[in-house]
């Protein structure tokens, strides 16, 4: 490895790229057109009424009934009791497939009374946005209408009177996400799939075709640093292109997510592992046309099933089982660790099995490519 | 001094097909080599496994005394290659590549020195996919300079391009030869073989049919020297009886064969005296493409098999 050709050809890669405006606006404008594109379909969604499944611990007391009719009131959810441990109700929910559930704590309405803070729970599916949104939205609502209503008469408008109750979120165990808060690594793992290997498929099959490997192979320079230099490369353009869909998701779309450096180990394994599998699809196949076919039919599966649009959680068991063997999930499983779930223990290991793997298909793809016949 | 390319008993099959039978050649240093053949007869083959990009099936093979094959590297440091076609990233600019090149070869070139080289300054900063054939084939050239080579590989490098391309190459070619560098020249222009080149040698059906500087190869497989006289028929009956030379009739003028220089005097002399209306007076003599047309076409009616080396 030589760092002064390597930085030769980093430099005709950007040149080219550089130049070639319809890729530039493939690799860093089209993810945020999909972004407000996939935001503005699953937000839209569902305007019928959602049932709400609600744990009252607080059986006798007045405010829990009054605040569970207001609820009912709003027509946006509905009531359903269930007769479940409060801490109980998550897993219920999921194992049920129910969306949206609440519990109102023992000695809610004591604590209204006794102006005291108390928070209702409101647990949510990410998956489903639209239900989510809508029962979040109604519980917030209907709580507003409760703080006001408690400061105006039950407290009697006094400067020692506060609003009492809260919300808490929650989703096993965690805060409430909406879809575009796992859009956002989603389609950054998009982005880092789709941009090297529709490039290195085409540029393998086609360079040795038009005999611009043969050049090069008379050159010093050697497999191994083209292919590195095509790897800085898009390390390069995933941290900018990560950059605007991270900074347009949370500025123009209001996604919530954690922005913490953990994310930038997979923009630079990610890469490193799709460039590294273009360069392995376009050197198996003889003919640019036969290459562009392996290349799809490689990156097809990963586009859909990996997590990037759909959360893979949301699959039926065996297509769960299928996305786990793909590895654009490992890259988006760890960034949806380390940006929403901040589980620093999974991303690792999601971290390590990229990486392994972007090593081994480097080194393969160094292997089979060749630029010359035997 | 050893020579810059030696090739023994070089055989490259594919399949069953033999695309190079077993071929020996070898090329001095600092001369211009030229290597001929029609479509298809090993050509490229033969030069892409010199510049070690392809395997000979069997055989010896040195360039600059290294086996192209085993140590391509350090031959492709030593080497410079146009290929036929010469294609590059369509985005960079001529002068951009030339840095390209310096730098994955670490020297020190002038990239402005080598397109003007190659008369190529005006297109300095031009795309190439902005350029022409011919002067996507001169950056070609000045690329394959860019590691100041000792052996220049031109393959057919002025395929294709106008007369004044063409001889901006040739210009070229003619000093890296003053300069000492071996260049070896694969052409179907024998014109430009006859031209440049200080030794040639013809390859048919993957076998060297004739090998030679261009004067020693029109000398060996050409026709004798001929006058050409406007004159009517019966003039070449007349010479033919009175002299015993060969000469005949094509309606317009007649032909005369020369066995030497001497005979040229004699036959003027006598059309003078046969008192016979004639007119213009002109010598012919076979130009290597003359000679490569009777050569392959003689080899392809079979008539040269019986010549071939063993």
């Amino acid at each position: 490895m030589n760092l002064r050709r390597i930085g030769a050809d980093f430099t005709i890669v950007f040149r080219s790229y550089a130049r070639n405006p319809v890729a530039l606006f493939f690799s860093l404008i089209f993810p945020i057109i999909l972004i407000g594109l996939f935001g503005l379909i699953f937000s839209a969604a569902g305007s019928t009424s959602t049932t709400i499944y609600v744990v009252n611990d607080d059986h006798g007391s007045e405010p829990s009934h009054a605040f569970l009719a207001a609820l009912n009131e709003t027509k946006v959810v509905s009531v359903q009791l269930v007769q479940v441990n409060a801490s109980d109700l998550a897993s219920w929910l999921g194992k049920n497939d129910k969306p949206v559930g609440l519990v109102i704590p023992d000695g809610f309405g004591a604590a209204y009374d006794s102006n005291a803070s108390v928070n209702v729970t409101i647990y949510t599916d990410p998956l489903d946005a639209a239900d989510s949104g809508a029962a979040l939205g109604a519980v917030q609502e209907v709580v507003n209408e409760f703080n006001l209503g408690h400061i105006q008469s039950t407290c009697g408008g006094g400067a020692g009177c506060k609003p009492v109750v809260g919300v808490s979120t929650a989703l096993v165990g965690s805060p409430v996400y909406r879809y575009i808060d796992y859009l956002i690594p989603g389609l950054v793992g998009f982005s880092i799939l789709t941009s090297p290997m529709f490039s290195l498929v085409d540029v393998s099959s086609s360079y040795r075709k038009e005999g611009i490997f043969r050049e090069l192979s008379l050159t010093p320079l050697t497999r191994s640093e083209w292919l590195t230099s095509r790897v800085l490369w898009y390390v390069g353009l995933t941290f900018v292109s990560a950059g605007i869909m991270i900074g347009a998701g949370v500025f123009l779309f209001g996604a919530h997510v954690t922005l913490t450096l953990g994310v930038l180990p997979f923009l630079v394994v990610g890469p490193f592992f799709f460039v590294s599998l273009g360069m392995l699809c376009g050197s198996v196949a003889r003919t640019p046309e036969s290459a562009a076919l392996i290349g799809n039919i490689v990156t097809f599966p990963m586009m859909f099933l990996s997590g990037t649009f759909f959360s893979v959680s949301s699959f039926p068991p065996t297509l769960q089982a299928f996305a786990h063997i793909l590895p654009l999930y490992y890259v988006i499983d760890g960034m949806n660790q380390v940006m929403l779930f901040s589980n620093t223990g999974r991303a690792l290991t999601d971290l390590a099995v990229v990486a392994i793997g972007a090593i081994v298909v480097f080194v393969l793809a160094v292997r089979l490519f060749r630029w010359r016949d035997e | 001094m050893p020579a810059a390319v030696e090739v023994e008993g070089l055989v490259k099959r594919y399949g069953t097909l033999a695309a190079v039978d077993g071929i020996r050649f070898e090329v001095a240093p600092g001369t211009v080599f030229a290597f001929l053949g029609p479509n298809g007869a090993g050509k490229t083959t033969t030069v892409e496994i010199l510049e070690g990009l392809r395997r000979a099936t069997d055989g010896r093979v040195r360039v600059l005394g290294l086996d192209p094959w085993t140590d391509g590297g350090e031959v492709h440091r030593r080497i410079g290659v146009i290929p036929q076609d010469f294609r590059f990233f369509e985005k960079i600019t001529a002068k951009e590549a030339i840095e390209y090149y310096r730098a994955l070869f670490g020297t020190r070139v002038d990239p402005w020195e080598l397109l003007a080289r190659v008369e190529l300054t005006d297109k300095a900063n031009a795309r190439f996919d902005t350029l022409s054939g011919g002067q996507k084939q001169k950056l070609g050239l000045a690329l394959s300079l860019t590691n100041q080579p000792e052996i220049c590989f031109l393959d057919e490098p002025t395929t294709g391009l106008d007369p004044h391309a063409r001889r901006a190459i040739w210009s070229v070619i003619r000093s890296l030869r003053r300069e000492g560098r071996t260049v070896f020249l694969t052409t179907h222009y024998l014109e430009e073989a006859q031209l440049l080149a200080d030794h040639v040698a013809i390859i048919h059906h993957g076998r060297i049919i004739a090998s030679g500087t261009p004067e020693a190869i029109i000398r060996e497989h050409g026709r004798a020297p001929r006058l050409r006289v406007q004159a009517p028929a019966a003039l070449a009956e007349r010479l033919h009886q009175e002299l015993g030379v060969e000469a005949r009739s094509d309606g317009r003028s007649i032909v005369v064969d020369l066995a030497d220089k001497h005979d040229a005097l004699r036959v003027l002399s006598a059309i003078d005296h046969s008192g016979l209306p004639w007119d213009s007076v002109a010598t012919e003599e076979d130009t290597l493409e003359d000679v490569f047309v009777r050569l392959v076409g003689r080899m392809d009616d079979g008539a040269l098999h019986q010549e071939t080396p063993p």
